[in-house]
């Protein structure tokens, strides 16, 4: 009943496997999703550099991307993946959708957490004479800081999940792990162990954001 | 100094044009605390947005140090904008950041160095009596704390404008008089012109000089305190002033009062030099009139001693006539109250 068909280096690999794609992405999701996210606040109409053009093309291109399922934009852009990396297949080929994926969602996370800050401060930044790049390092961002915290917090949780069909390409992984060896081949200990894991990682990214962004905050 | 000439500005919001200013035209002096007083909606907020371009006129031109602000490029504009402080009904204090590093923004904005900025803030936390909250969050203060942190953050850069947009309509009367004595002392030691906007009289009676009255975006009466408050014209203007000083008898003495033959009610309005000269003692002994007092009152507006009372005058008319000439003489402002005999007969 307790008996496994894998191995703990298997499950060691695919916990590596799982940080590798979760960090990466996130890594590089962040480059492109927090200045996406920027982007989106200061072209919106009234906005620090409103620019109703970008605003307008940007805002439907982050919905559509965002309404793909995960599984089917893996698959779509396998031809973008392979460009980019020069295969189709394993964990780096799954960091490309991974990407993809998690930049236009961490884009209007960071949207949501900017338009937070109260209207009054930028006002004040306004009034002040600050340029548009002094409003968003000077102000924006230093007064959101805590919520984008908790805002990549949700992404990299975010990205636990996606990762899980990551095992469609070969990405590996822990979610890979469960459905491959615990679902498909009704492996109860697999099953439940990975499930564990998962539990522990998505429990200790949200209480280690919660405790970034208060201690940041310290109001 | 700040001028708006014929100022307009409307709105468009789902293809519903506002016009929240319709022709405004007020001068500020160097030195002059100007305020702006009305009742929500009438524009003042509008007003003051102007001045610092924060809202561009739809037609019209802002001044401000003899430019016109608006033929300014971004930059030039950004620049006008440090002679400009501004300070704020709710503080608008960045939250994440302890009251020094609030009041260096607007230096750091001029990319002064760390040694000259630690020394103005210092100083400016200093001026307003809060040195030992440097290391504090925003969070930690009281609104009259607060207020006092946008105060120096204003002055950081220097400015010769002070720009307060209901800067005391969230405190306590305590706090307000607090503040407002300290915009007087930012007015006369650093010279700077303060404009003011508020819906609360006492502020302007406390330390305006000048005020506008706005209703429906117009200016309906605009001068030097004392003279508004002393007759104010427009109706609006009268509403105002009575929600500080109290200018009409009570209506008790008014159910009291007998409509005479051969007597009538006079408003008589002393201000500076004749509030201190006894004048009804001389109505009295040279023409021989009967004064009954009925309402009388002090208010002082800018150093100067505003009275007003209200005396029923009995006597022979020649003789009446003689004592209103004597007292038109002596600076007296009299305005005939006419409708008390009205008023008692409907009761």
């Amino acid at each position: 009943m307790f008996s496994t068909s894998i191995t703990s280096e298997q499950f060691l690999k695919a916990i590596i496997e799982t940080i590798q794609m979760v960090g990466v992405s996130l890594f590089v999701g962040s480059l492109l999703g927090v200045p996406l996210g920027i982007l989106l606040v200061i072209t919106r109409p009234g906005g620090v550099l409103e620019n109703k053009g970008l605003y307008t093309v940007l805002n439907p291109v982050i919905n559509i991307i965002r309404s793909l399922p995960f599984i089917i934009l893996l698959v779509a852009i396998i031809p973008v993946t392979r460009a980019i990396v020069h295969t189709s297949i394993g964990t780096s080929a799954a960091i490309v959708p991974l990407i993809i994926y998690i930049a236009p969602y961490i884009a209007r996370l960071v949207e949501n957490s900017l338009l937070e800050v109260n209207p009054g401060i930028l006002e004040a930044a306004e009034a002040m004479g600050a340029t548009p790049l002094q409003v968003i390092w000077y102000f924006l961002l230093p007064e959101a800081i805590g919520s984008l915290i908790l805002s990549l917090t949700t992404a990299t949780i975010g990205l636990i999940g996606a990762t899980a069909m990551a095992g469609t390409v070969g990405g590996g992984g822990v979610g890979d792990l469960a459905i491959v060896y615990g679902y498909q081949r009704f492996d109860k200990v697999v099953m439940v162990a990975t499930v564990i894991i998962l539990i522990i990682l998505v429990q200790g990214i949200q209480s280690l954001g919660n405790t970034l962004a208060r201690k940041i905050r310290r109001y | 100094m700040i001028e708006l000439r014929d100022v307009y500005k409307t709105f468009t919001r789902k293809e519903v044009k506002i016009e929240a200013l319709k022709g405004i035209s007020l001068k500020v002096e160097k030195g002059d605390i100007f305020g702006v007083i009305g009742y929500s909606g009438a524009g003042k907020s509008t007003l003051i947005r102007l001045v610092n371009y924060l809202e561009r006129p739809s037609e019209g031109q802002v001044l401000v140090e003899g430019h016109d602000l608006g033929a300014y490029s971004d930059k030039e504009l950004r620049a006008a904008k440090k002679n400009i402080g501004m300070i704020f009904q709710h503080f608008n204090l960045l939250e994440s950041k302890k009251v020094f590093d609030n009041v260096a923004i607007p230096l750091v904005l001029l990319k002064k160095n760390k040694a000259e900025i630690r020394k103005r803030v210092q100083e400016l936390l200093e001026f307003v009596g809060l040195s030992d909250k440097a290391g504090s969050y925003p969070s930690e203060l009281s609104g009259g704390q607060k207020q006092r942190v946008g105060i120096a953050r204003a002055l950081a850069s220097n400015p010769s404008i002070l720009l307060c947009d209901e800067a005391t309509s969230a405190l306590d009367p305590q706090t307000t008089r607090s503040i407002l004595q300290l915009l007087k002392r930012i007015n006369a030691e650093y010279n700077i012109t303060v404009m003011i906007i508020t819906h609360e009289m006492s502020v302007i009676q406390e330390i305006c000089n000048k005020v506008a009255v706005m209703e429906e975006g117009r200016i309906i009466e605009q001068g030097s305190v004392l003279d508004v408050f002393g007759q104010p014209k427009h109706e609006t203007t009268q509403n105002f002033v009575k929600t500080v000083i109290q200018n009409s008898m009570t209506t008790s003495v008014r159910r009291t009062l007998k409509a005479e033959h051969g007597s009538q009610l006079y408003k008589l309005n002393f201000a500076g030099e004749s509030a201190s000269e006894p004048v009804l003692y001389e109505i009295i002994r040279s023409y021989g009139v009967k004064v009954n007092i009925l309402f009388a009152n002090t208010t002082e507006i800018q150093e100067t001693t505003l009275g007003t009372i209200i005396v029923q005058l009995q006597g022979d008319p020649s003789q009446i006539e003689a004592a209103l000439d004597y007292m038109n003489k002596h600076e007296v402002r009299i305005e005939e109250v006419k409708s008390y005999v009205l008023d008692i007969n409907h009761k």
